[in-house]
């Protein structure tokens, strides 16, 4: 019988008051990168850590490859990799020293180490102190740490939060690189949805502890009436917009962006309204783009709230 | 051999604490230059023989009283006017010579009885006297015991009582055998507070900083070995201390020349202890909180009342009696005296056996009830 890599099944977890986790359950199948989106507070951490056995679920069950983390626990952490969502190595530490040591508990010698250093791209900086890598030099060592035992399963707590686009770029391309070369799972936790939307094939959307929606990005995004959304600016905008009837949509309007957007079904029936409507209320269009729903849209109308929230 | 060392996880975590240790500048000074200083400042300040200057305010007479007085006399007759007086200083000198004692010398100021009073509360004097109905009076605080010294020496000069200068009295026999100075009291409770701080702080501290920064989190949630971690820690202190006290020993040695007439397998022995002791009270004090500064807070409470009634500095026999038999009791008080014993007594093993004992035992018992509630996450 082949078990899925991570099996989850009706877990909940609660601190004090909090409910964080209520009554999750998954199934990953082996090689799949699936997402975590949800904005902050949404329970990703938390059903993350119970994920690597660091927190237990007050109920439910998690299986790795089959396996509890109370049975095997020590063959379970030879067989996972993951990187914290706030982990600060030894600052006198060199990057190579704190490769060594982290080997050293799974019993690897110097040659991975020289592999992981080359592979996160730090080989520049190996004889450097941890304490003066910049953010995202530290948030690679993270990750080559997290790959130093070739895992099977990989979980990634928020890898590239708080790092600008080019450090986030180059977590990216070396996930991108390590998805076509091994067989490796990866979960990753994230409010970025273009992280999502780049590197993993399964998304899972979770808010307020419950999953809201899950499947591949085409799955999530694709809607059988073709609904797309249409964003534009105005040369004079306006303090509020006037009310259109005639779309039978809402305008969402941002007075400080000077943005506005909406969504329609139909282009080719609604888009000749709107410029009627623009035209009969005295409003001059500067810009106009028409696209396709993105992921922060879908939660946004299943919640109301933006991921960035 | 090498590859063997490189994937063996004792010698990474030895290794990468040790290396955390000495990269870091501050851990340098404050374990090793720091109670040097501190022995050669102490020492020094406690065994030369310096001329003791006492200060007295004298109340000048406003009563327009023209009888000759002791004070009057004492100032015509015995005392010299200091040669370049400031307008604060005092300008009336009497030294008393003393070649075994050292020297005394009294510097008076004449003034007023607010002015006294200021100066006594301000710690600038500790005895004023006064001239009442001719008779010499002495005011002091009778519980300071230097402000009473004051009162018997000065009031044997007043009264023409005074010892006269003795080039050497044959009842005083100077002690300075090795063994009886002060700073052979000193050096080995600066080694056994070393050791207690350096086991507090260092592992305790250690432990709470990696687990606020979520890196014992991170570490658990791989094959390590727990027990690994935290005999690697304690490894990388015992040698430290190993060290740090070996510096000052060879120090005090050197400039003071200190030796050790006991046994020295003995003293390796309750050092030994002493560490263990302190390492197993550092894992239960740091066994919970992730919050440094609550962790400051706790490392406090068990290292201050250590250091003040564990006789490091000073002996702890002036405190009362019911007060002693518990002191006697603390880590830090069996560590620091059986250390001085070995130093100073000539003491072996017979008498180390049983502070041995019970250090080991307390080490152990702190070690497994931290263990017990140890925090990993």
């Amino acid at each position: 019988m082949i078990h899925p890599v991570i099996e989850v099944r009706n877990v909940h977890k609660s601190f004090k008051s909090v409910h964080a986790v209520k009554g999750i359950s998954l199934k990953i199948d082996s090689g799949t990168f699936v997402a975590l989106l949800g904005p902050n507070g949404a329970g990703k951490t938390t059903l993350v850590e119970m994920i690597e056995g660091i927190q237990k679920p007050d109920e439910g069950e998690i299986l790795i490859l089959g396996k509890t983390w109370k049975d095997h626990e020590h063959e379970l952490r030879r067989m996972i990799g993951l990187s914290l969502q706030e982990t600060r190595f030894i600052d006198k530490l060199r990057v190579t020293e704190t490769l060594s040591l982290f080997a050293s508990f799974f019993g690897i010698g110097t040659e991975r180490v020289e592999e992981i250093t080359h592979l996160v791209g730090l080989e520049e900086k190996k004889r450097a102190f941890v304490v003066n890598l910049s953010g995202g030099q530290r948030q690679r060592l993270a990750l080559g740490i997290s790959l130093l035992n070739r895992p099977k399963v990989l979980l990634l707590d928020e890898p590239t939060t708080g790092l600008d686009p080019n450090a986030r770029r180059e977590i990216w391309d070396i996930l991108l690189k390590l998805k076509q070369q091994s067989g490796t799972s990866m979960i990753l936790t994230t409010h970025y949805m273009e992280e999502a939307e780049q590197l993993c094939d399964y998304i899972i959307i979770i808010d307020k502890g419950e999953i809201l929606k899950e499947g591949t990005i085409d799955q999530m995004l694709s809607t059988e009436d073709g609904e797309k959304y249409i964003e534009f600016t105005l040369n004079n905008p306006p303090k509020s917009l006037p009310s259109v009837t005639e779309l039978k949509t809402t305008i969402e309007w941002n007075q400080a962006e000077n943005k506005g957007k909406f969504s329609i079904t139909h282009i080719d029936g609604y888009l000749p309204l709107f410029f009627n409507y623009l035209e009969k209320n005295g409003l001059h269009l500067k810009d106009l783009e028409i696209r396709r729903p993105t992921l922060d849209d879908l939660f946004t109308k299943l919640t109301g709230r933006h991921l960035d929230e | 051999m090498n590859n063997y060392f490189q994937k063996s996880q004792l010698y990474q975590l030895t290794r990468a604490h040790f290396m955390e240790l000495i990269r870091e500048p501050g851990v340098l000074f404050w374990g090793i230059v720091f109670p040097i200083l501190m022995s050669l400042g102490l020492g020094v300040a406690f065994t030369q023989k310096t001329d003791v200057v006492r200060k007295v305010a004298v109340i000048e007479n406003t009563k327009g009283d023209k009888s000759f007085s002791n004070l009057d006399s004492l100032f015509s007759f015995r005392a010299q006017k200091v040669n370049t007086p400031s307008p604060d200083s005092f300008s009336y000198s009497i030294t008393l010579p003393d070649e075994q004692l050292g020297n005394t010398t009294f510097l008076f100021r004449k003034t007023n009885w607010d002015e006294a009073m200021l100066m006594l509360k301000r710690g600038k004097i500790n005895l004023i006297l006064e001239e009442n109905n001719g008779k010499t009076e002495y005011h002091f605080d009778p519980l300071n015991p230097d402000a009473q010294l004051s009162y018997i020496k000065l009031s044997g000069v007043l009264e023409n009582k005074e010892i006269q200068p003795v080039k050497s009295r044959p009842v005083i026999k100077a002690l300075t055998l090795t063994g009886t100075r002060y700073i052979d009291f000193l050096v080995p409770g600066l080694i056994a507070m070393g050791v207690m701080m350096s086991c507090m702080w260092g592992i305790s501290y250690g432990i709470i900083e990696r687990r606020s920064k979520k890196l014992l989190r991170r570490m658990v949630a791989t094959p390590m070995k727990k027990s690994y971690f935290l005999l690697s820690l304690i490894a990388v202190r015992f040698l430290m201390n190993f060290i740090e006290s070996g510096l000052l020993l060879l120090f005090a040695w050197m400039v003071f020349g200190i030796n050790i007439q006991g046994n020295l397998m003995a003293l390796i022995a309750i050092f030994m202890a002493g560490n263990f002791a302190f390492a197993g009270i550092a894992i239960f004090a740091s066994s919970y909180t992730a919050n440094t500064e609550v962790g400051n807070g706790l490392i406090n409470v068990v290292v201050m009342p250590m250091m003040v009634l564990s006789g490091v500095f000073f002996s702890y026999h002036n405190f009362p009696d019911w007060a002693i038999t518990w002191i006697q009791k603390l880590p830090l008080t069996m560590l620091a005296d059986g250390v001085r014993s070995i130093f100073n007594e000539g003491a072996g093993f017979a008498e180390m056996y049983l502070p041995v004992a019970i250090l080991t035992t307390v080490g152990l018992i702190f070690f497994s009830l931290g263990l017990k509630f140890f925090r990993w996450h």
